[in-house]
């Protein structure tokens, strides 16, 4: 490979990158707003609508607001680790997003295959996701220690309980997935899913969707699972932070929501496939950002819909419930795909087979 | 070429990483320095075509064992002044060790086992082999024996430590959390005529 190759696919990968974190971050901050809204609605209130057309400014000047803002470092704190926590939050919630498929292009028939739109096609693009998501507990944790201070302290040992917990049942729910995808390779995972709504993995595995999409929750630690960052602990690790670096945060959090809900329409609701193939015309970025939008709702609903856990209850539901279910789901799935006379069902999502 | 570079990269950070570890002052410097290695490590698995026991370091390693090393360091209070105490008593020893290190690393180093033409060296496998599918190949039909050993130590370990941390203590008030979910309207409201 030539020194201008090089650097020609060095340029291809930045705008690659470039056209998915520009969007990440303009979906973060329009999700607050919808946020906002639809809480409002289910609330019987109007929600922001101040700035700008129906409140439509409201996230930009949130964003100006906290750019603005002093950034305070405590005293006490451990200074390289205070300012690291936030980037480190925020890093793994971005790097997760290079091997999410958006769906696939000929590139208006430039192409003659088609291509799947992801920055990496990697073959173990599933377990990369795990890993990765896995790592965002480190901002949390570095953020309540180097805070110096009881809240944040006890913020981050909930966050770091709670994470565990739920990753364990989380990494089992997918492992169903693997074993009737036969690959973790995501776009593979998207391809044994095609041919219409009764072949999504939905359908076979329903209650690891229940599972999957309910530990998301609580991975990103969105309310009823918010004990991370309750009242009682003055919203927790980041209650030191303040300005652009709580931005940050709430950032990761929002982009951590965003993936869940991508990898939940992607391994569980056919990710690019319309529900009936006949509405296949419709381009299938649109239909997998649909999908992705519904879930995010979903999100927003719970959030006005449930009361908090008590922890508890929350680590009862991780450990005594969430866990045996997927258990007991991977046996079932085995059982079905080796027993013959039953493999001829399961066979139905198993078209490599 | 590049290969190489990004060799250098991630065996040099690993080795500055791992230095880091035992230098740092701070507890939690050091374990933060050894995340950093361990990135670095599955970085020279990736280099190697092992893509499955690069991502399996980061996720097991990182993702879980590091976590709980990084919990139980937070909780502890150390006193650094207390910990440089036993220096001197403890330096004959550690600078034994030391040295003897030294010596096998050197000795290792020019006897040649690690020279360019003694090793053996393997091109790059095409892109259609998928790591993970050999890996399973091998794991479940050549080493199953094995594997299974290894599932039903790794079992034992884990009852064993349940067992030895179950303890249901008397003066303790546990929530029935089944008898709460399970209650209803009757159990709890009481209609009064007035």
């Amino acid at each position: 490979m030539s020194g201008w190759d090089m650097a020609a696919q060095a340029g291809i990968w930045a705008l690659e990158i470039l056209a998915i974190t520009v969007p990440v971050a303009l979906g973060v901050a329009y999700i607050t707003y919808f946020e906002r809204r639809v809480i409002g609605w289910v609330q019987v209130r109007k929600g922001c609508n101040r700035v700008g057309w129906a409140g439509l400014l409201q996230p930009l000047a949130d964003g100006l607001k906290l750019v603005l803002k002093e950034t305070i470092i405590p005293t006490t704190a451990n200074k390289y680790l205070f300012i690291a926590a936030p980037i480190i939050s925020l890093m793994p919630a971005l790097v997760a997003f290079a091997v999410v498929p958006f769906g696939e292009t000929t590139l208006f028939g430039l192409w003659d295959v088609m291509h799947v739109m992801n920055i990496s096609n990697l073959n173990v693009g599933l377990l990369y996701i795990m890993a990765i998501s896995s790592l965002s507990i480190y901002g949390v944790l570095m953020a309540g220690w180097a805070s110096n201070s009881k809240y944040p302290f006890i913020g981050a040992m909930r966050a770091t309980c709670q994470m565990i917990s739920y990753e364990v049942s989380m990494g089992f729910g997918l492992v169903t997935v693997m074993m009737l995808a036969g690959s973790l390779n995501l776009a593979d995972i998207v391809h044994a899913q095609q041919g219409g709504l009764l072949h999504w993995y939905m359908i076979p595995l329903f209650p690891m969707l229940i599972v999957y999409f309910i530990s998301g929750c609580a991975e990103t630690a969105r309310t009823p699972f918010d004990l991370v960052e309750t009242e009682e602990l003055v919203s927790g690790y980041y209650t030191e932070y303040s300005g652009m670096w709580f931005a940050t945060f709430s950032l990761a959090e929002y982009a951590a929501m965003i993936l869940i809900s991508l990898m939940t329409s992607i391994l569980f609701l056919g990710g690019w496939y319309a529900p009936i193939p006949a509405l296949d015309f419709i381009p299938g970025t649109v239909w997998l950002l649909g999908k992705t939008a519904f879930l995010i709702f979903v999100f927003i609903w719970f959030r006005a819909t449930f009361p908090r856990y008590r922890y508890d209850q929350m680590m009862r539901l991780g450990w005594k419930v969430f866990l045996p279910w997927t258990l007991a789901w991977i046996a079932v799935v085995g059982i079905f795909i080796y027993t013959p006379g039953l493999d001829s069902i399961i066979n139905f999502w198993m078209p490599w087979r | 070429m590049l290969e190489t570079v990004f060799f250098n990269l991630f065996a040099g950070l690993s080795v500055l990483s791992g230095m880091g570890v035992v230098l740092a002052r701070n507890t939690m410097h050091s374990v933060m320095f050894l995340i950093f290695c361990f990135f670095n490590a599955a970085g020279l698995f990736f280099l190697l075509d092992a893509e499955f026991i690069g991502i399996i370091m980061i996720l097991i390693y990182v993702g879980a064992v590091m976590v709980l090393f990084t919990f139980v360091v937070m909780m502890l209070e150390i006193n650094t002044a207390r910990m440089r105490e036993g220096f001197l008593q403890y330096l004959p020893l550690g600078g034994l060790v030391a040295i003897v290190l030294l010596v096998e690393f050197i000795s290792a180093a020019v006897s040649g086992v690690f020279s360019s033409g003694a090793m053996a060296t393997a091109d790059h496998l095409p892109q259609s082999v998928n790591n993970t599918v050999e890996i399973g190949q091998v794991l479940y039909t050549k080493y199953l024996l094995g594997f299974e050993i290894a599932a039903l130590i790794l079992l034992v370990a884990l009852i064993g430590a349940i067992v030895l941390t179950l303890r249901t203590r008397k003066d303790a008030k546990y929530q029935k959390i089944a008898a709460q979910v399970g209650v209803r309207k009757e159990d709890r409201m009481r209609k009064v005529r007035m």
